[in-house]
């Protein structure tokens, strides 16, 4: 479903990614994890295509989306792609109907009377319809990852990138987000690619793991395969250790 | 210091500074094709013309009023050292229309609206909502400046004609009404003065200081740094930058205007 290959990203004198490659399967959710300021959300906005890479080129659905010269091509391949941005990212100027309603009315040629019925049917199945005519700073950080949830969906992409989900989030809210995002892909069948640091709490919704290091895709597998790898840097991770080959800054 | 580092610092500012213009002049250019690109939102524009016009009237008609009141004191005070009282109006008005009504509104509107859609645009930028237009493939260019760059060039002549009218009220009811000026000399006067072409080169004056207005206060947000200091220095920059270039091209403009009008 996207495709990731031999990508490098520098900003002036700083390495952020350095011969990335990653394959993600079409109907699975792959986590992408590593600690903070190693490149997770860089590599989540070359997918987007909101940065570009120095060298090498991602496929979204078989799209180039490195070698698109003009904002219209990657506006036509982003048109697959969903995101929950790390703060929900809502549009504070307008309420919670009018920003899950926002992709279609400005990108959609739908009747107005079929875009009321879309948002009012997606608010509904994610129980924000009481909430609908308030404003994003009138609801908690939970309510409103579940709008950019609600926003991300209403136009049925086929991936939907999650960046750190959980961030800033007590652990009961952000369990909540964790269950959102399994029920929201049993029933639109999405493919999912989630940025995280929490591990292991992001295992449960991850069918592969990918650990990002120094630039590099450390390791690859299933949440399973990550937590018995012996590599010292994955366990370090995991468990949360200062001492180890992850340097803290 | 080593002259090696002086050198090195100062080619480094240069290649700053050679970037940024580029990138403020490919701005604009984005900017300006977007308006011309369909769709055209006319409702984004109405929303900013209130914001930038409707909700700038009060103050800018309470600056206008006043500084025409000082101009008819000033005028009447400085013109009876020649026995010349009878001018004060001419001279209330000339002054706002070609120089004072342009240059205060766009410093207020600067003050006022700039700083505010700075800020706007460097909080939609730091808390990733232009990065969400982004990713809904709408572009940010067309959707949130371009209607702050038009609403800005139609409400800076306006306010500027509120600003003169609400001023020369303000010169005549000082003029008039306490310093004992006659109405009737005030106002023939003013009309002998003025000619059409003093309203003209104060309405291309407003209209040049509304296009400085919106690149400038929606560049400095596009292109704010990060977190509250970076919105902070962005807001800063914006105010700063927006009333010197008003101030320098005004200088220009009135250089030129005034050469180009006399040869009429």
């Amino acid at each position: 479903m996207i495709s990731v290959r031999n990508v490098h990203k520098s900003f002036g004198s700083q390495v952020v990614l350095e011969d990335v490659s990653l394959e993600i399967e079409p109907g699975r959710t792959t986590a992408i994890v590593g600690p903070s300021g190693v490149g997770k959300s860089v590599l989540l906005k070359l997918i987007m295509g909101i940065l570009a890479p120095d060298s090498g080129e991602i496929l979204v659905c078989g799209e180039n989306i490195t070698q698109a010269r003009s904002e219209q091509q990657k506006n036509a391949i982003r048109s697959s792609l969903g995101v929950l941005f790390q703060s929900a990212a809502l549009f504070d100027s307008l309420t919670i109907y009018e920003n899950v309603a926002f992709p279609l009315v400005e990108k959609s040629k739908l009747s107005r009377r079929e875009i009321h019925r879309r948002v009012v049917e997606m608010l509904e199945s994610l129980s924000l319809l009481p909430h609908a005519f308030n404003y994003p700073e009138e609801i908690s950080m939970g309510m409103r990852k579940r709008v950019g949830m609600a926003r991300s969906l209403i136009t049925k992409p086929k991936v939907l990138l999650f960046d750190e989900p959980n961030t800033g989030l007590d652990p009961l809210v952000g369990q909540e987000v964790y269950d959102l995002i399994s029920e929201s892909r049993q029933k639109w069948g999405f493919t999912g690619v989630v940025i995280s640091h929490e591990l292991p709490e992001v295992f449960q919704v991850s069918d592969r793991v990918a650990m990002l290091l120094n630039g590099r895709i450390i390791l690859e597998g299933t949440p399973d395969e990550i937590c018995s790898s012996s590599n010292e840097a994955v366990q370090q991770f995991l468990n949360g250790k200062v001492d180890g080959p992850i340097k803290i800054h | 210091m080593n002259p090696l580092v002086l050198t090195e610092n100062f080619g480094r500012r240069c290649i700053d500074l050679t970037e940024a213009w580029g990138k403020a002049w490919i701005f604009l250019f984005r900017t300006i094709t977007a308006i011309f690109r369909p769709p055209l939102r006319l409702y984004l524009v109405a929303t900013q013309l209130y914001q930038i016009g409707v909700n700038s009237t009060l103050v800018i008609s309470l600056i206008g009023g006043f500084t025409g009141a000082v101009l008819a004191v000033q005028g009447e005070y400085t013109l009876s050292k020649f026995g010349a009282t009878a001018f004060t109006g001419s001279a209330v008005a000339l002054s706002l229309i070609r120089e004072l009504g342009p240059v205060l509104t766009a410093l207020m509107v600067i003050g006022r609206a700039g700083s505010a859609i700075t800020a706007e645009i460097g909080i939609m930028r730091i808390t990733e909502q232009i990065d969400a237009l982004r990713s809904m493939a709408v572009d940010p260019i067309k959707y949130l400046m371009a209607p702050r760059f038009l609403a800005g060039l139609i409400a800076m002549p306006l306010l500027c004609g509120i600003f003169i009218v609400v001023g020369i009220a303000g010169g005549y009811t000082v003029g008039v009404g306490l310093l004992g000026l006659s109405s009737g000399t005030f106002m023939s006067q003013m009309i002998t003065a003025v000619e059409s072409m003093d309203v003209a080169s104060g309405f291309a004056k407003a209209l040049v200081f509304g296009f400085i207005f919106g690149w400038v206060s929606c560049f400095k947000g596009y292109t704010c740094g990060f977190g509250a200091v970076g919105v902070n220095k962005a807001t800063t920059q914006s105010v700063v930058i927006a009333s010197v270039a008003v101030l320098v091209s005004d200088y220009f403009l009135t250089s030129v205007l005034t050469r180009v009008f006399m040869a009429r």
